[in-house]
């Protein structure tokens, strides 16, 4: 799947870049907002935040709705542009690199959204593929797919446990066949980032343990790099390395989630109180509600 | 600066070398048994020959039949014969006094040919707008990008220019400016709205046609009668028999148009997909939106100039061959550029010879045929528009 040529492309070569080569990204003092700059007194979406992402670990961002995670995630994948700040990815600011060469390092699984048109999910999955496809003139752009993409598909739609689906189409999926979809469609595109948001909204109890452990197994084994958003704190808990914790576009701490995961923390970020013990097997913060609705503190 | 640039580990460096550029590393070993499924479930290059062959082969035979019927019957020894006399060089005068020859030279084959060419871009701009504006909906008549290319084909027809020797290049120039206009304000809608529903770019659709039907029918208030009942009947989307030199210069517009399009195949899957998959997936899409709505544009500017506003062919057979065939756009566009072109030739044959004497519009045909299709997708089929 790694091409030769383009290796050339990211020159990564150079002393400097090297020694930095251990952070997939670097956020530094990022200012963003949708839309031309704002007026005077309007809130940014995110303010000042910064970030590392060490290469091989899964981050997840959690916080609030509304509080910029979706919008973080936008900027690691350039679709869209901090006003302030500097992102680097590899150690390569991520002005200076072309889409078509980041969608060769960076795969984006964005939330659902519907389908419109009935492509089958081999298809869908198989479009993961274009960043690599070689462009040849003579062809009309038609590029057919040869015996490598197939593989790659056939291989992450066995891993999202979707093979048997190749031939439907997805407009007649269930929300969580759809979402294991583009996922699969991600991992056929053989990036060294993964970027999800809110990969496990529709899933059943048994993917969403299938995918976690997919993308912690990819993570060890081959230095595949992931950032999650969600809402799920037990599943940030289990099996992110760290969790940053965004609140009205701040982040307000990031790190291992028996640091960060508190009822203090969760207090200030969530403004509601949850219980917290160990989790019986792996000894990591466990998030329960409270049995009542909690009153509003702040 | 930063903490890790203190501990440069010998597998870092190694890693800088090897991987910065695309790939997990390296690619995992195939787990899997066979990618028979993939193979089985894709549109693959041999699926896409035997679709085009058939579909070209239904559209031959079917021309043959449009050449056939009119008020006077052609049989098809006499066509062939006719063709192999045109082929083989036979001397002209011969072929100019057989009547038969010159109703088929001169009046049913360029009509059949100007269907076929006009019905195939209508189909693929129709593919290419739905693509881009992820709406099943979406046709250049609904969407009154046709209605604005007709716009500007009156005010140029009102000034004068539709009359003098610039017809030929200007006509189709006036209607792509049209075109162009309504076609940008759909753009500005879609750009400035993340999730644009379906309905609201149809409403924009509507009250884009009201405008310029409604500038439209004043210029043909304020024209001469006699011309005002001209832009009456090209109004209502006619095809009737051009001149070789306006066939060969629609060729030509629409051809290059074909291609442009035929060339972004790839690129409108993705599109499809929506805009930030596409974004992430390494295409330029305001680049690639820009320039498939200036050739949609063009497209329909040259062929409105030619035919007048023939509807509902852009939704009709997209929609109908993406039930058939799938929504691959590499299948999906030159398969409806085939149907839609096939279609509008039956239906113009219809056109002429079921009211003999008197000839229906084309257009009244396709919207009598298309209105009660796009109702049965608005009213019945909801839940597949989202």
């Amino acid at each position: 799947m790694t091409r030769i040529d383009s290796t050339a492309q990211i020159p990564g070569g150079g002393p400097e870049s090297g020694l930095v080569a251990h952070h997939a990204y670097t956020v530094g003092g990022v200012h963003f907002s949708y839309g031309p700059l704002r007026l005077q007194g309007e809130p940014w979406v995110l303010r000042d935040v910064r970030l590392e992402v060490a290469q091989g670990e899964i981050l997840g961002i959690v916080g609030p709705n509304g509080s910029g995670k979706t919008s973080l995630l936008k900027l690691l994948a350039k679709l869209a542009v901090p006003q302030e700040g500097e992102i680097a990815l590899f150690g390569r600011p991520l002005r200076s690199l072309s889409h078509a060469l980041l969608a060769q390092t960076v795969a984006v699984v964005p939330q659902d959204s519907p389908q419109m048109f009935p492509f089958t999910v081999a298809e869908t999955v198989l479009m993961g593929r274009f960043p690599h496809r070689r462009r040849s003139g003579w062809s009309l752009g038609f590029g057919w797919e040869d015996r490598e993409d197939c593989q790659a598909a056939s291989q992450a739609m066995a891993t999202m446990d979707i093979a048997h689906l190749a031939g439907r189409a997805v407009t007649d999926l269930s929300g969580g066949e759809r979402q294991r979809t583009m996922i699969a469609r991600a991992l056929a595109q053989a990036p060294r980032v993964l970027l999800l948001d809110e990969p496990t909204a529709f899933l059943d109890l048994q993917h969403q343990l299938g995918i976690c452990a997919t993308l912690r197994r990819l993570c060890d084994k081959r230095g595949l790099t992931v950032v999650i958003v969600s809402h799920d704190l037990n599943l940030a808990s289990q099996y992110c390395d760290r969790v940053g914790m965004l609140r009205a576009g701040r982040m307000c701490t990031i790190g291992a989630p028996a640091e960060v995961m508190s009822v203090d923390v969760l207090q200030e970020v969530y403004g509601c109180e949850v219980l917290i013990d160990a989790h019986p097997q792996s000894g990591l913060p466990r998030i329960t509600l409270p049995r009542h609705g909690m009153p509003f503190r702040g | 600066m930063m903490p890790a640039a203190r501990h440069p580990t010998p597998s870092a460096s190694a890693l800088t070398a090897s991987t910065l550029s695309t790939g997990i590393v390296p690619p995992e070993p195939p787990t899997i048994a066979s990618d028979r499924p993939v193979q089985d479930s894709i549109l693959t290059p041999s699926r896409w020959w035997r679709v085009m062959t058939a579909l070209s082969l239904v559209a031959c035979l079917l021309g043959l039949v449009c050449l056939q019927v009119g008020t006077q019957y052609i049989g098809v020894g006499r066509i062939i014969g006719l063709f192999s006399s045109l082929l083989f060089d036979r001397p002209v005068d011969e072929r100019m006094v057989d009547t038969t020859g010159v109703i088929l030279f001169q009046v049913r084959l360029p009509r059949v040919v100007l269907g076929f060419l006009v019905g195939s871009c209508l189909a693929s701009v129709g593919v290419a707008l739905q693509a881009l504006l992820r709406n099943p909906l979406a046709d250049p008549y609904v969407l009154g990008v046709s209605s604005g290319a007709a716009l500007g084909v009156a005010v140029a027809v009102l000034f004068g220019i539709g009359s003098t020797v610039l017809a030929l290049s200007i006509l189709p120039v006036c209607g792509f400016v049209g075109g162009l206009v309504a076609l940008a304000v759909i753009y500005r809608m879609a750009a400035t709205h993340e999730h644009l529903p379906i309905h609201s770019v149809l409403l924009a659709g509507v009250i884009l046609n009201a405008i310029f039907s409604a500038l439209i029918m004043f210029i043909t208030s304020i024209m001469e009668p006699n011309r005002s009942f001209g832009m009456m009947a090209w109004l209502m989307g006619s095809l009737t028999a051009p001149a070789y030199p306006v066939l060969a210069a629609l060729s030509g517009y629409l051809l290059i148009g074909l291609v442009l399009l035929f060339k972004q195949v790839r690129v409108l899957n993705i599109l499809a997909l929506g805009e930030e998959p596409a974004h992430s997936l390494g295409i330029d899409t305001e680049r690639v939106k820009r320039f498939i709505f200036l050739v949609s544009a063009l497209m329909t500017g040259a062929v409105v100039s030619f035919s007048g506003m023939i509807g509902f062919i852009g939704m009709i057979v997209p929609h109908a061959v993406r039930l058939v065939l799938g929504a691959d756009h590499r299948l999906l566009l030159p398969a409806s550029a085939l149907v839609g072109g096939t279609f509008l030739m039956v239906a113009d044959t219809a056109a002429r010879t079921l009211f003999v004497p008197s000839e229906v519009p084309v257009g009244v045909i396709t919207a009598l045929a298309g209105g009660p299709f796009f109702v049965y997708l608005l009213v019945w089929r909801k839940d597949r528009l989202a």
